[in-house]
């Protein structure tokens, strides 16, 4: 079998990975699983249209950091429920990406904005209007 | 005659005949004629010989990787002799501007030469050979028939071509940009730079950045889901693990650059202030933005050409790559780190001492991958039947020039000498030190070794020599000088100096960059001759090299479904184990093979955005409005193409492969 690797019985098992068969691999929700997605996807957008529209908090650092943290959230709904993403779904690979993606926008996130923080503090005090005059 | 300006301003914009460069600049004039000539000769004898339809047919609109990856090289080659060009005319100026003598190029044009250098090397001539090779050899290597989504392919390198089209219309009709190969704001903004040079550059890019992506994305799914049975991650030729790192880097980043250049439109066209110096813009966003694209940007060309070396070294050794794993992490790590390293482009901007030590350490921590590397290639030399083939020559010289250009890397990574050599001349010597000694040499390296299989004869070796002696000696005498002048503080960019004892070195550095130019003129006197010899080159056998991985299982040039029968892999290098284990061809048991069918719709949405981009630039907005609106309608219809697939029949592949059979008996 060695000796012959281009073995004809291998044929059929080239053709299912060939790109043609769009891989039914990964999984599909159920119609319960869409409505939880749904109705959770809801209630996260409106708790920050009902925060700012009815100013229900004093500190507006607060509030904003309340909805980035609900986006967040938005985020890992959309992706588990209508996603599909889980540790197993194209045999990990999906994972994989994720974790990588985590990484490189935790990475240019928060090193944006160290380094322009570094810089803002570095800079000269200046006003508005001699910002507007320099070169 | 046209009294009414607003009509004409509705049709043609900002469109002048004024805008057109060679009505007043005689250097462009004669570069127009000529242009005009060679593209007159070249359509005629397209037409003469009635090439138009197998032109269209088997290449324009073919779906086949290996068609694809020969078009991107091709583009690639074209595009290096412009980039050349200016690098020549940069040279010249350098070499004669002192004092009194102001040269030939004044400043408006030099700054448009050098950015022009600048973005066409990096984006349109390394970028689509890395592809090009990529796109060719990666489906081989792994045994697949085509890439995962062969029609994306196709488009990936129209839109390419599409960019490169945008950028060198610029050369006649208007202007290129003046702000270097990253056009900085606030420079680039809207008040600094009122003309379309910028804007060019903004749907150049933008234009060939939807390219770069999709080809990114294909190459991924193909490696990871393509690969034949057997062939593991840590069983797959070096050569794939870089490309796949590679298109990682590429999906990972380019969407960055998108973004940043998609705010730069903002303010330029709608007044919106993300990097202006008023109303809470900031400038410094821009380069902190654009660098985290840039660096990984010159892992992404480099990358690939460590794979081509390490294929290079294993094959001309006889011995498989020392430290296959170690090869592997260190490619991994280099990806990773290339995202953490991004802030040493700006040292001098203003961060603390935190910021910049961090960054300098992490850019000195990329060079022990790199250096692991070295040891590698090395260690697979160490005791090996080497055959000084010209692919190797490519390697060696690299091997040289890269640990130089690796070390003057590291001088720059400390944080207090880049104070002193920022934005130098010196600087200019380094990154050309990598960037030609790795990309270019590895690049042509690959080009030499993988061209019998694509088109079935080896490269003729004298002139393949005399390519190597040129570009090796020429690149030494061009940029030498420069390091010498960097240190000695001279600032890139300036087209015209005062002190007269900084002549001689830029005189050397011409001389350099003629030699460099014989180089290339070799290269194509090498294609040349080889393709007249081709009869004495010829490859019969599909393994010229004797070499290792499965693109040399199969004939030379590959049939077009590349492999009658899925290679089934049991170890690294598996065509070497092959070998081993006495492998017999099938010579029968054919079937039909399924195979996707050629389109069109990559070169009319390619052309289509051509036309979008032009009318951004000019501000017809009928035009840029149509073309979008037929991009749609185009991209929407295609899907409605349902015979996207056909049966290669087995009568066909049976006489394929029994020629082969008879090349094969012939020779032995």
């Amino acid at each position: 079998m060695s000796s012959q690797p281009h073995a004809p019985a291998h044929e059929s098992a080239h053709n299912t990975h060939h790109g043609h068969s769009h891989g039914h691999e990964a999984a599909h929700g159920t119609f319960g699983s869409y409505v939880t997605g749904f109705i959770l996807s809801v209630i996260l957008t409106a708790i920050p249209f009902w925060l700012v529209m009815g100013n229900v908090l004093d500190s507006k650092a607060l509030t904003a950091t309340i909805i980035m943290a609900l986006a967040v959230v938005q985020i890992v709904v959309h992706m588990i429920y209508f996603l599909h993403m889980n540790s197993k779904s194209e045999g990990g690979w999906t994972m994989l990406a994720l974790i990588f993606t985590i990484i490189i926008v935790v990475i240019a996130l928060s090193g944006s904005l160290w380094v322009m923080h570094h810089l803002n503090t570095n800079m000269m005090p200046m006003n508005p209007e001699m910002m507007k005059n320099m070169p | 005659m046209f009294t009414n300006t607003n009509l004409m301003e509705f049709i043609f914009g900002r469109l002048s005949w004024d805008s057109l460069a060679f009505t007043h600049e005689p250097i462009i004039l004669v570069t127009f004629l000529g242009v005009c000539v060679g593209g007159i000769a070249v359509l005629g004898a397209l037409t003469y010989f009635r090439l138009w339809g197998y032109l269209w047919k088997e290449w324009f609109t073919s779906v086949d990787h290996k068609k694809i990856g020969i078009m991107y090289v091709i583009l690639s080659l074209i595009m290096l002799l412009r980039g050349f060009a200016d690098a020549l005319m940069m040279r010249t100026q350098q070499a004669i501007a002192f004092g009194a003598n102001e040269g030939y190029l004044p400043p408006h044009h030099y700054d448009q030469v050098f950015t022009a250098h600048g973005v066409i090397m990096i984006f349109f001539f390394a970028m689509p050979i890395v592809t090009g090779v990529m796109n060719f050899v990666v489906p081989l290597q792994i045994g697949a028939r085509d890439v995962s989504f062969p029609f994306l392919n196709n488009f990936s390198f129209w839109m390419t071509a599409a960019g490169a089209v945008i950028i060198m219309l610029s050369l006649f009709v208007g202007e290129f940009a003046r702000t270097g190969w990253l056009a900085y704001p606030p420079l680039s903004g809207a008040d600094y730079s009122p003309g379309v040079g910028v804007d060019y550059y903004i749907w150049g890019l933008q234009v060939a950045g939807v390219g770069t992506t999709l080809s990114g994305i294909n190459l991924i799914a193909t490696i990871v889901k393509m690969r034949a049975p057997g062939m593991t991650m840590m069983k797959m030729p070096i050569f794939t693990w870089t490309s796949l790192c590679t298109n990682v880097l590429i999906v990972a980043s380019f969407p960055i650059l998108t973004a940043t250049l998609v705010l730069l439109t903002l303010d330029r066209y709608v007044g919106t202030n993300f990097f202006t110096n008023d109303l809470g813009g900031n400038p410094m966003m821009y380069v902190n933005l654009i660098w985290i694209w840039g660096h990984p940007e010159v892992y992404i060309l480099i990358l690939p050409a460590f794979g081509i070396f390490s294929e290079i070294v294993s094959t001309f050794s006889g011995k498989r790559l020392f430290g296959y794993a170690s090869m592997v992490y260190a490619t991994v790590v280099i990806t990773i780190l290339s995202y953490l390293v991004w802030l040493h482009h700006f040292f001098t901007m203003g961060s603390g001492a935190s910021v910049n030590a961090f960054f300098g350490i992490t850019t000195m921590i990329i060079s022990i991958p790199t250096g692991a590397k070295m040891f590698n290639w090395l260690f697979t030399m160490y005791r090996g039947r080497i055959r000084y083939e010209v692919p190797m020559y490519w390697t060696i010289g690299f091997m040289v020039t890269f640990v130089i250009g690796g070390m003057t890397g590291v001088m720059l990574a400390v944080p207090p000498a880049d104070f002193v050599l920022h934005n130098s001349l010196f600087l200019i010597a380094h990154f050309h030190n990598v960037i030609i000694g790795g990309v270019v040499f590895g690049l042509l390296a690959g080009v030499n070794f993988w061209f019998p299989k694509a088109f079935g004869y080896k490269l003729d070796p004298f002139w393949g020599k005399m390519s190597f002696w040129f570009w090796l000696v020429g690149f030494y005498f061009a940029f030498m000088p420069l390091y010498v002048l960097g240190l000695m503080g001279v600032t890139r960019r300036v087209n015209h100096f005062e002190d007269p004892s900084l002549q001689i070195w830029f005189v050397i550095a011409a001389f350099g960059a003629v030699l460099i130019a014989l180089g290339i003129g070799s290269f194509i006197i090498q294609l040349v001759v080889s393709f007249f010899k081709r009869e004495e080159l010829r490859d019969t056998t599909g393994d010229p090299w004797n070499a290792r991985t499965l693109e040399w299982s199969t004939s030379s040039p590959p049939p077009e479904y590349n492999f009658a029968f899925t290679p089934v892999v049991h170890d690294h290098d598996s065509w070497y184990d092959m070998k081993k284990r006495g492998y017999v061809r099938p010579l029968e048991g054919f079937k039909p093979i399924h195979m996707p069918k050629n389109t069109g719709t990559g070169v009319i949405l390619s052309a289509l955005s051509v036309g979008f981009a032009f009318g951004m630039i000019w501000y017809m907005w009928w035009l840029a409005a149509l073309s979008f609106l037929a991009i749609l309608v185009v991209s929407i219809a295609h899907t409605f193409n349902y015979k996207r697939d056909y049966y290669i029949p087995a009568e066909t592949v049976v006489a394929t492969e029994a020629a082969r059979t008879k090349q094969l008996a012939e020779q032995a």
